[in-house]
């Protein structure tokens, strides 16, 4: 549990947030590259964060918690060290990945609703498209694509990266 | 300020130094399948061989008394499939499917005695003919690219590789010589359709623009590119994003636009990277920020990250999102283009359509025009993809019949095996959640924005997904409802609620309860959905449920009337069964199931509990004897 004890720590330090602010000079307007940054930092929304966030542009919490919520590409809860993402784009529907989805949900013991394994080592999401649909089906750990998965090679990879980690 | 001209010429001067350019495709795909670790290994065994290297014409070239070898990284190639490719120059030679080990080979037979590595070409799969390069592939030698010519050959991250291709020439020959109008008219003349979808005429759009009375104007480039199953902007972002850049000075030149946003995903890192790394360059040049080519006129790009909405793509929408709000369409009119982003007036363009724009300019409106149809002059980039021979990004003539992009430049349609077999053709999905799908009768059509409207799809963002008879219809269609359901933004009711009703019907059918009455239903619905929706979302969100209906109404009926998926794919409506005499009783299967569904002795035919069997499978995946059956419900 290191990688939460570490997140925790750092929440009570706003020193990174405020940097990130002046960065794009505390204009409200620039809300979502902010997120966009502090979710970097603790690869999650931490709702102390938000209300800070708000406060410091001088805009509703409520603006903030809308914008989380809107996009996607946001979250509310903390994400596990390594994101597998597996494409659902039209070309890798039709090429198999929801094989892969139930392969890594079986693997990790997760569901549609619980996406983060509890010891926060791996996050499972499905993206729209990752514009890699020669590759089809594709997955990304983390920054790292691979193309042409299969359930098998699916199962390899997780093991690989639980190795990692032992 | 150093003229285009003069950068071009000392970058052809550099050139003619080389001895030999080796190109690596460092497009997302390529990278994937190993490209950076060919280019290190070759540059390895450059270093090892003791020949001059260099990795950018940017800065000085070794002196030595040997000609330098160039080894550089491009973008996107098109031919995902088969890489990473490596082209040398200037023998015109193309390997694919390079691996590191094969980077010593490369260097001291290629470069150093100018031997062709036969295992390394591509080899026509019809005819096993060897092709030496891209003009010998078929792939390559049916498209016409004009957009992704550059992609592919010039050094994304160097200013000078565009500038040698006349880059920038437009741009500054508009600013300098032409009035606003006058750039508008000519894009008029060239017929330029917008390429994002919807197919309006770009000089119109940018002349409404001009016309409205503002202190400040915005061009945003529209590199929001959600919808699955496309990738033409990224690889355009990645492999030329000086074409977009000057696409957008010359829209800025004119409207009389004064700043410029390019809306990029973030899940296209890479594209990031270059647009960022080439707005640096092209500023520090004075192409763009204040009196840019010299003159008294002021532009300036900056880039903005979407954050994952796929209805960001609407302009409304997006610009919404680049002020900082949830990014929510509104209606219209006003269009953008006369009040968008901070109430100005705004002209939002996607890449392909930018890209396109220096080259209309370039080339001439009358000669632009005479490729493609008189409704849809140009050319089209498709992303061909699904179960089709060669997948990967392609560039065709608008008029070009689906039968060519198939069969000749995709190589032929792949069956479950993964063998090429043409007659497993079923259909072709275009234009992603807001297009249909296309069937045989439709495969002579030529394709352009007017024609695929009157048979119920749509050019869209230029998805083409191949598939065949393995894929069920009804999924297709329930996995698009899915996907524009999850990215409804909520505002409007029809689509908000409409979607979610339209998705439940589905999942009513592939579940096994649904009826005649379901179909009727759902067809009303979606007309509904298409007819109130406040933005283009909703409205096309309906079209691939409709255009399977219409097209495989059959499939739908056996889903409703027998409960039954002639494909096997819907979960709830096939069981999995052994075949007795088949099984060998080799376990392998009882090993794999997650479920323990199967049981039986050693060596004697084993039996799956119906009951206990959650349809994952894993156990016809593992047989090796075929013995287990997906079969409908009620054989």
């Amino acid at each position: 549990m290191a990688t939460a004890s570490m997140t925790a720590e750092k929440l009570h330090n706003f020193s990174k947030v405020c940097e990130i602010l002046d960065k794009f000079d505390r204009l409200p307007s620039k809300i979502i590259p902010i997120l966009q940054a502090v979710q970097e930092e603790y690869r999650y929304l931490p709702e102390e964060i938000l209300t800070f966030v708000a406060t410091s542009l001088g805009i509703s919490p409520a603006r903030v918690f809308g914008i989380a919520t809107f996009y996607s590409h946001f979250s509310l809860e903390p994400k596990g060290k390594y994101i597998i993402k597996v494409c659902d784009g039209t070309a890798c529907h039709v090429k198999g990945s929801s094989g892969l989805i139930e392969t890594i949900e079986r693997e990790l013991s997760l569901s549609e609703k619980v996406r983060t394994t509890p010891d926060l080592l791996f996050t499972l999401e499905t993206v729209s498209c990752l514009g890699a649909c020669g590759l089809a089906p594709a997955v990304v750990i983390n920054d790292k694509v691979y193309g042409q998965v299969s359930k098998k090679q699916m199962k390899e990879l997780i093991t690989e990266y639980k190795a990692k980690e032992d | 300020m150093e003229t285009l001209e003069k950068i071009k010429e000392n970058f052809e001067n550099k050139k003619a130094c080389l001895s030999h350019s080796i190109i690596i495709c460092a497009g997302t795909g390529c990278i994937a399948n190993g490209a950076m670790e060919v280019h290190a290994a070759l540059a390895q065994i450059i270093k090892e061989k003791n020949l001059p290297l260099t990795l950018t014409l940017k800065e000085e070239l070794p002196e030595t008394d040997k000609d330098p070898v160039l080894l550089s990284k491009s973008g996107c190639q098109g031919f995902c499939q088969v890489g990473p490719l490596v082209t040398i120059e200037p023998d015109k030679i193309l390997y694919i499917k390079v691996k590191p080990e094969d980077a010593r080979d490369i260097i001291e037979k290629t470069i150093l005695q100018g031997e062709v590595i036969d295992r390394l070409l591509y080899e026509e799969p019809s005819t096993g003919k060897s092709c030496r390069n891209h003009q010998e592939i078929p792939f390559y030698t049916r498209q016409s690219r004009t957009v992704l010519k550059s992609c592919g050959n010039i050094d994304p991250e160097d200013i000078g590789d565009y500038i040698h291709t006349d880059g920038y020439k437009a741009a500054r020959d508009m600013i300098m010589n032409k009035s606003s109008q006058e750039v508008c008219d000519i894009m008029q003349e060239a017929g330029l359709r917008g390429r994002g979808g919807g197919g309006f005429t770009t000089g119109r759009k940018w002349e409404l623009a001009l016309k409205q009375d503002s202190d400040a104007k915005y061009i945003i480039c529209n590199g929001d590119e959600g919808d699955p199953g496309a990738f033409m902007d990224r690889s355009v972002m990645e492999g030329n994003p000086h074409s977009v850049l000057e696409g957008m000075i010359i829209a800025a030149k004119a409207c009389g636009g004064t700043e410029g946003q390019v809306y990029v995903r973030m899940e296209y890192p890479l594209a990031v990277e270059r647009i960022n790394k080439a707005i640096e360059e092209a500023r520090a040049m004075g192409y763009l920020g204040k009196g840019i080519f010299g003159s008294d006129f002021d532009f300036d790009i900056f880039v903005m990250e979407g954050a994952g909405a796929f209805v960001c793509g609407e302009a409304s929408a997006m610009t919404e999102s680049i002020m900082g709000r949830r990014g929510m369409p509104r209606v219209k009119p006003p269009r953008t283009a006369e009040k968008g982003l901070w109430g100005k007036p705004t002209v939002v363009n996607n890449v392909e359509t930018l890209a396109c724009v220096p080259l209309i300019i370039n080339m001439g409106e009358k000669v632009y025009k005479t490729t493609g149809t008189s409704g849809s002059p140009g050319t089209k980039t498709f992303a061909l993809t699904g179960h089709v021979v060669n997948t990967g990004l392609i560039e065709v003539p608008f008029g070009t019949t689906l039968r060519e992009i198939i069969f000749n430049i995709g190589g032929g349609v792949l069956n479950a095996k993964g063998e090429i077999d043409n007659d497993d053709f079923k259909a072709v999905q275009i234009g992603g959640p807001s297009g249909g799908c296309l069937i045989e009768e439709h495969l002579d059509i030529p394709l352009d924005f007017d024609s695929l409207k009157s048979v119920g799809a749509m050019v869209g963002s230029g998805g083409l997904v191949v598939m065949n008879k393995s894929t069920c219809m009804v999924q297709i269609a329930r996995f698009f409802m899915k996907f524009t359901q999850s990215e409804s933004c909520g505002k409007c009711v029809p689509c908000r609620e409409g979607t979610r009703q339209i998705l439940e019907l589905i999942d009513e059918v592939t579940q096994g309860h649904g009826s005649q009455e379901s179909l009727t239903l759902l067809e009303e619905l979606c007309e509904t959905v298409g007819e109130t929706s406040l933005c283009g979302l909703g409205k096309s969100a309906p079209s691939p449920v409709l255009s399977t209906l219409k097209q495989f109404r059959s499939e739908w009926d056996a889903h409703v009337n027998d409960k039954h998926c002639p494909t096997g794919n819907c979960k709830d409506l096939v069981s999995y069964s052994i075949i007795a005499d088949a099984c060998k009783g080799c376990t392998a299967c009882v090993r794999v199931c997650p479920v323990d569904a199967i049981s039986g002795n050693r060596k004697e035919a084993h039996i799956i509990d119906e009951n206990k069997c959650i349809r994952c499978g894993a156990c016809v995946e593992t047989c090796r004897f075929e013995a287990i059956t997906v079969g409908g419900n009620n054989e």
